[in-house]
């Protein structure tokens, strides 16, 4: 750690974990449900437990990223924030707004818009807090002694995303056009903008792991997001199939969404590439796992499997199905929640001086969760396709064909089960390495 | 070899060229000679009925042009598939609707308010959704007299 405001990047790490293993608890009411066992629909129905679980994901993300962008910026700027206070004040803002949304979701208030529960008057807080903390961001990295591309990446992908959320707001008469604009926050963002706080994050902990030179880390970081929104900006498409909207989406979001892949394969080129060119071979060994971890797994999940339903010929008959959970559970373990762990893994040891850089504790966290995620896809994958050829093809009952698949419920929240390890694992760790301190300032 | 510049210039330049060929391809998606969901057919009804399958997250749980909770079924063409009657019972309902055991929440939604919904679901039924309609619509197998069930 080399400025001392970058320690504020801990306790937004701190909150992300705590609503993390909070997304968990929802996750496991909801396979419960799906195997048959639905014994707390009086208090959380299924709905309430997955508005809870979509919307504590994107809160933990957000905050996790709102965390990594504290620590990077003033480093990168080599500057302090322009205002410690005023994170603090975002971050409580931020918890509080989470929390007031997750309990009202439990009392019939909301909206339901997947992935964009939270009622509109509450959004207005939302936006306030994210325009504080892009002030904060922004004005630290425009008085900042250099402006590099990482940075301006990250900060860039941050401005878009809080720029995206308000189509989201806009209210429509039709379930159609509600439905079409409702994309354009949910896909720009985790196929769009979201992308470039990955790459930011990505290009920063590749710099200090790898010691390859920056200016070929850029260099690529800007081809990378360059391949992103070439394909994902009309790749929006693939949503547009089947909602009621013109024909020119199953052309356009066909081609465009079946390049995005290749977005992915070049990150996870890049990364592994960059990792065999470095000559410096950082002490920090849990970080590089998950650094890595999140270029492959997001080229499998966000990629390879999304890459599987996105064609308009299978999309007719898997759209609307457990196909779809089975690519979102793996893209969203891939692309982000692994690369927050990997800043997390990176930047914890240090703000706390502790460095507990190769721990078996934390290596068991990285395979239990990887391996417990990617049998979770596989039962989602198989209950999913089971569901599809039953159920439109063969024409059989909705409930008739749930009946038969909850045996793969079973075997889902086993696999959970192992994930959740990896994760209890993992924030044993993140407890083990104690507070910040200015005592673990690094001087250049 | 490509250098840092070129590379920024694919990124803005990419970027910048298909945002507004998506921000084309968006008016023209919405614009009124391409519409393929009856838009004049939104009545207050309808409007009323999208309110209620927003304020109660129907979506977290059902499917609706195939978007939504995959934990109970796909609502898309629902009034051929189970005919007027049997939606309303299941909306108006005091106590969990539960076919096959799977529980939905006892709305206990007014007379109106059921009619408003099954307006709602009409509309959608109608929309051209591209041969989802087909995909989801009408189950012979089960139920052959469905729709006359009204």
């Amino acid at each position: 750690m080399k400025y001392k405001s970058q320690k504020v990047a801990y306790w937004f790490f701190a909150l992300s974990m705590l609503l993390f293993v909070l997304q968990l608890v929802y996750g496991f009411i909801m396979g419960f449900a799906h195997a048959g066992f639905d014994g707390l629909h009086e208090i959380i129905p299924f709905n309430t437990a997955k508005a809870v679980h979509l919307n504590l994901l994107v809160v933990w993300l957000l905050s996790g990223f709102m965390g990594a962008a504290y620590y990077i910026i003033p480093e990168e700027a080599q500057i302090e924030l322009v205002s410690v206070k005023l994170a603090y004040v975002q971050l409580v803002a931020l918890a509080l707004v989470g929390v007031a949304a997750i309990i009202g979701f439990h009392f019939n208030i909301w909206e339901g818009r997947k992935f964009l529960e939270i009622p509109r008057f509450l959004d207005f807080f939302v936006v306030i807090d994210v325009l504080l903390f892009l002030y904060i961001i922004l004005m630290t990295l425009y008085k900042g002694k250099r402006k590099t591309t990482t940075a301006l990446v990250l900060s860039m992908g941050l401005f878009f995303a809080a720029l995206l959320y308000l189509p989201g707001m806009l209210p429509f008469d039709s379930q159609v056009t509600d439905s079409f604009f409702r994309w354009w926050v949910v896909h720009l963002w985790v196929e769009g903008v979201w992308e470039l706080i990955m790459g930011g994050i990505l290009s920063f902990l590749l710099i200090k792991l790898t010691g390859v030179d920056r200016e070929v880390i850029e260099k690529w970081l800007y081809v990378i997001v360059g391949l992103t929104f070439l394909s994902g900006v009309l790749g929006t498409g693939h949503h547009y199939y089947y909602i009621g909207v013109n024909k020119i989406w199953l052309i356009v979001g066909g081609i465009f969404s079946a390049l995005e892949p290749l977005a992915f394969l070049a990150m996870a080129l890049f990364a592994v590439n960059m990792y065999r060119k470095g000559e410096k071979k950082h002490p920090n060994k849990l970080a590089l796992y998950w650094t890595l971890g999140a270029a492959i797994v997001s080229f499998v999940g966000a990629g390879l499997l999304g890459f599987a339903h996105t064609l308009p010929q299978t999309n007719l008959y898997t759209h609307g199905t457990l196909v779809t959970a089975m690519h979102g559970h793996l893209a969203f373990w891939g692309a982000y929640a692994m690369i927050v762990l990997a800043i997390i893994s990176y930047s914890l040891p240090n703000m706390t001086g502790r460095k507990l850089y190769d721990t078996g504790r934390g290596r068991m966290a990285f395979w239990f969760s990887n391996v417990g995620m990617i049998g979770m896809t596989v039962a989602f994958g198989v209950a999913g396709v089971a569901q599809v050829y039953m159920e439109r093809i063969m024409k059989i009952e909705f409930m008739e064909v749930q009946k038969l698949i909850e045996v793969h419920f079973i075997i889902l929240i086993l696999c959970a089960t192992l994930f959740t390890t990896g994760i209890l694992m993992y924030i044993a760790d993140f407890i083990k390495h104690g507070r910040p301190t200015d005592e673990a300032l690094v001087k250049e | 070899m490509l250098s840092k510049k070129q590379a920024r210039a694919f990124f803005l330049g990419g970027t910048v060229v298909t945002f507004l060929i998506f921000i084309g391809l968006t008016i023209f998606s919405l614009s009124k000679d391409v519409d393929q969901t009856n838009h004049e057919n939104i009545t207050p009804a309808v409007v009323r009925g999208k309110d209620l399958w927003d304020h109660n997250n129907c979506m977290g749980c059902h499917t609706l042009l195939g978007e939504g909770g995959y934990y109970a079924p796909e609502l898309t063409k629902v009034i051929d598939r189970r005919g007027k009657g049997y939606i309303k019972a299941a909306l108006m309902s005091k106590v969990p609707w539960q076919p096959n055991g799977r529980k939905m929440v006892a709305y206990g939604f007014t007379n109106e308010e059921a009619d408003d919904l099954i307006e709602f679901f009409d509309w959608i039924d109608d929309i051209d959704l591209n041969g989802f309609g087909e995909v989801v619509g009408v189950d012979r197998k089960i139920s052959p007299l469905a729709k006359d069930k009204n």
